[in-house]
């Protein structure tokens, strides 16, 4: 079982055209028996379509698929798993009303056919759970667990069908630092078992930490191959973007001066009723820029949006944009006291996807006198200022009357950094800005807000990416249930002690 | 009022609800499986109407009562297998293509019955059949224990479609494809041949729906229906996708529509606003939506339709 020299999995010369896209050209890619392989790259290398068709959800317009030295034809996800293959989905494929058990036993011939044999599964459920370390009630509601109970469910329906080779596309996502490494040892252990594990992320740091063998993708192409002691985060980058890129910003010093954005005591409740934001209390000064880290769904979209104008807060908190009580204002009296909003999500809440790049761009000052002249669009000052706006901000689109869909994620984010900052805001509240962008625009989208910083704005960034809030703030508050349990300056903030403090443990922060 | 409340009257009353709550029954335990599947159904009416005409039509013809009820099924099927083919092979917006199949079956069944029949004939009815001993006892044998086969039927549907929902493969399919499509087609599940079936069986009950209707009363005219299937939708919301809730709710309508004609009747709603009282039912159940609306949880798929790309 364990031989290492035997290919669980080969493929070869895997081509797949999209319309006006080839995903994937000409891909080798191979995993042993009992190693973890990593594929690296940006979002639209060619990942996620490589494992589509392995999973049997696209088919490969050329190239040979070889399952434990066998040539296979996978039509279809059921063909995959009857071939052992088990996938792990970067959203997660489970059905919240449904129990664990049902979830596991969906798909599944049963014992007790037509009726479901549920006791059984439970009880298989709990094998798995003690040989794998993966705690769970079979019993319970898949929409009462946890992000990380719901990844170890994920886990689990795999091992259920004696998944052989395992498809973990950007498993740690949505995880804590904590549940990223517990779950590491889990995946750790199911190799040395001598399952196949391809891990699909780009966090650099965890590929690193993973992997027995890296495979970098690049427009649909492998451009090259390494392992984890032959190579560097650095070189990885270079090898994705296919140039050198700083990873770290560097932030220089600034003056920070007078408080911009104040909250104190503010409550916010969900939209379940529950209150996801509790009493907390920040301020926000010129020429810094505060970091909130936590993991997602710890009241940071609801502080965003109470900042924002969108969800109201309880009545006894208050919220001052430079020193004007804005509690009970609307979105446009905010921005009007010197706003700027970069929403947690780029479509549709930051751009309109249908309008073309130009309309997005003036969006927010599409009413006033600079865009308008008696009642109607004036198009002629629309297109000079938004074709400026594109050149500055590096946006690459055809045009400026390109619909703003048909741009990438990353550009689309330019689109709304390049309207919000150019208002010159005094406050800029940035959420996740950087999610799902490419490292090149990444870095551009970075030291843009280090420019906004030395220019004075008093900028609020709230992320998930522990890298990002670290490498950028001059403090970081972290958010655990609803609450700024810390908040430590950028220089002390280390890593592990930020990641501890995520995860809600605060007691070893003093040692 | 107080002819109303005696035995003879309230146990009449209540006989005449559980006959009329049968049409609204079967319909809405077919809708509860395609919606659960997260397909819905507004041609519910049109199937209605094309298998009531066509199982009228073969009583006339034939005067074989069950033969009508056959056929009434083969309708809903025939119906069944046309709105799949839209919804989920198709892709077909839901909503819309459920008025064009209501649209349809108003039209065609009217066509048919003023081309074939022309003027109003009454036909034989669906004979109510006693269950021993139980049919005897005082005051509720009559309403519960000698009533149609169809009406025995629609009653037993509601534990069979809970056991079909809740403790069967298929049913755990129907479930998922109608709350994460895309997680039931990871694991293998067919999305589209569990829908199809879920609308097939749908379809099946209208069609059985429409036949109870026009067996019960015995005589067929255009519109018969006058919106009883969309009641049955609605009922599906009130039920809250639930057998036993669809059936409260087919049993409150008809008891109120019941109540209604009873009181009509007996002179306590007088002739010259008996039409307005005839809108009874619609606002109580109207009223009961606004209620309920705010505990209800939809399937959360329900009206999307599934494709992979």
């Amino acid at each position: 079982m364990n031989d290492q020299s035997n290919n669980l999995l080969e493929m070869r010369g895997i081509t797949k055209y999209f319309p006006g896209v080839v995903a994937n050209s000409d891909v080798d890619f191979d995993v042993r028996y009992g190693e973890v392989h990593t594929l690296l790259g940006e979002n639209g290398a060619g990942k996620s379509t490589l494992v589509k068709i392995l999973f049997g959800l696209y088919q490969a317009d050329k190239g040979d698929l070889l399952l434990r030295g066998e040539k296979m034809e996978i039509s279809s996800p059921s063909d995959a798993i009857s071939s052992r293959i088990g996938m792990i989905h970067q959203h997660f494929m489970l059905v919240p009303t449904l129990t664990v058990a049902e979830n596991v036993a969906l798909g599944m011939p049963s014992t007790r056919r037509p009726l479901t044999d549920l006791d059984k599964v439970s009880k298989r459920i709990s094998e798995i759970s003690e040989e794998h370390g993966l705690t769970v009630n079979p019993s319970e509601t898949v929409a009462h667990l946890s992000v990380g109970e719901r990844q170890r469910v994920e886990i689990i329906k795999a091992l259920y069908r004696d998944a052989e080779l395992l498809v973990l596309d950007e498993p740690t996502a949505v995880l804590t630092p904590k549940e990223v490494d517990d779950l590491f040892v889990i995946l750790r252990r199911m190799a040395d078992n001598g399952r196949g594990l391809i891990f699909i992320s780009h966090k650099l740091r965890e590929v690193m930490s993973l992997s027995d063998r890296i495979t970098v993708l690049r427009n649909g192409q492998v451009v090259g191959a390494t392992t984890p002691d032959q190579t560097s985060r650095e070189e990885l980058a270079q090898m994705m973007v296919g140039r050198a890129v700083r990873l770290t910003p560097d932030l220089p010093p600034n003056e920070v001066k007078e408080s911009r954005l104040s909250l104190n005591n503010v409550s916010v409740k969900n939209d379940s009723g529950t209150l996801a934001v509790d009493n907390v209390s920040f301020e926000v000064r010129a020429g810094e820029i505060l970091g909130i880290a936590g993991v997602s769904g710890n009241g940071q979209r609801e502080i965003a949006e109470a900042i924002a104008g969108l969800r109201t807060i309880e009545p006894d908190g208050l919220i001052e944009i430079n020193g004007s009580n804005v509690s009970d204002t609307n979105t446009r009296s905010r921005r009007d006291q010197g706003l700027g909003f970069i929403p947690e999500e780029r479509v549709p809440d930051g751009a309109i996807p249908e309008f073309t790049v130009g309309e997005n761009l003036i969006l927010v000052d599409h009413e006033t006198d600079d865009f308008v002249s008696r009642g109607l669009f004036s198009f002629d000052k629309i297109s000079e200022h938004s074709s400026q706006l594109v050149s500055d901000f590096n946006v690459k689109t055809p045009s400026v009357n390109t619909p703003t869909s048909s741009l990438s994620g990353g550009n689309i984010q330019k689109v709304i950094l390049a309207r919000e900052l150019s208002a010159s805001p005094s406050v800029l509240l940035a959420c996740q800005p950087t999610r799902g962008v490419d490292i090149g625009a990444a870095e551009y989208i970075h030291n843009r807000l280090i420019e906004q910083r030395e220019l004075g704005t008093a900028t609020l960034l709230i992320s998930e990416d522990l890298d990002e809030v670290l490498g950028l703030s001059d403090r970081v508050a972290v958010m655990y249930e609803g609450k700024v349990i810390a908040v430590v300056s950028g220089e002390d903030a280390e890593r592990e002690k930020v990641g501890l403090l995520m995860a809600g443990v605060t007691e070893t922060v003093d040692a | 009022m107080s002819d109303f409340f005696t035995s003879s009257v309230l146990v009449a009353t209540f006989a005449s609800a559980i006959r009329l709550a049968t049409p609204y029954l079967l319909a809405s335990l077919g809708e509860t499986i395609g919606q659960r599947s997260g397909v819905l159904n507004l041609g519910v009416d049109g199937v209605m109407l094309l298998s009531a005409f066509f199982s009228y039509w073969t009583v006339l013809q034939t005067g074989n009562l069950w033969l009508a009820v056959v056929v009434a099924l083969a309708v809903g099927i025939i119906m069944g297998v046309l709105y799949g083919i839209i919804t989920v092979f198709f892709e077909a917006t839901q909503g819309i293509s459920g008025i064009g199949i209501f649209i349809f079956g108003l039209g065609f069944s009217d066509l048919m019955f003023r081309q074939q029949v022309g003027t109003p004939k009454p036909v034989q009815r669906l004979p109510s059949v006693d269950i021993p001993v139980l049919a005897d006892i005082p005051y509720i044998g009559e309403p519960l224990f000698q009533r149609s086969l169809l009406t025995y039927l629609a009653f037993a549907l509601v534990p069979l479609t809970f056991l079909l929902l809740n403790k069967t493969t298929f049913g755990l399919n129907i479930r998922s494809v109608g709350e994460n499509p895309q997680a039931a087609d990871s694991l293998g599940v067919s999305v589209e041949r569990t829908r199809f079936a879920a609308i097939l069986i749908g379809n099946s009950l209208a069609g059985l729906a429409g036949a109870a209707l026009v067996l019960q009363l015995g005589i067929f005219q255009p519109n018969l229906t006058q919106g009883m299937g969309f009641i049955a939708v609605a009922l599906v919301y009130f039920g809250a996708w639930r057998p036993l809730g669809v059936m409260g709710g087919a049993l409150l309508y008809g008891l109120v529509n019941a109540t209604v004609l009873q009181w009509k009747s007996l002179g306590i709603i007088p002739v010259s606003i008996s039409d307005l009282a005839g809108m009874a039912p619609a606002i109580v159940t109207i009223g009961a939506l606004i209620l309920l609306a705010r505990r209800v949880n939809a399937p959360a798929a329900l009206t999307k339709p599934f494709s992979r790309h």
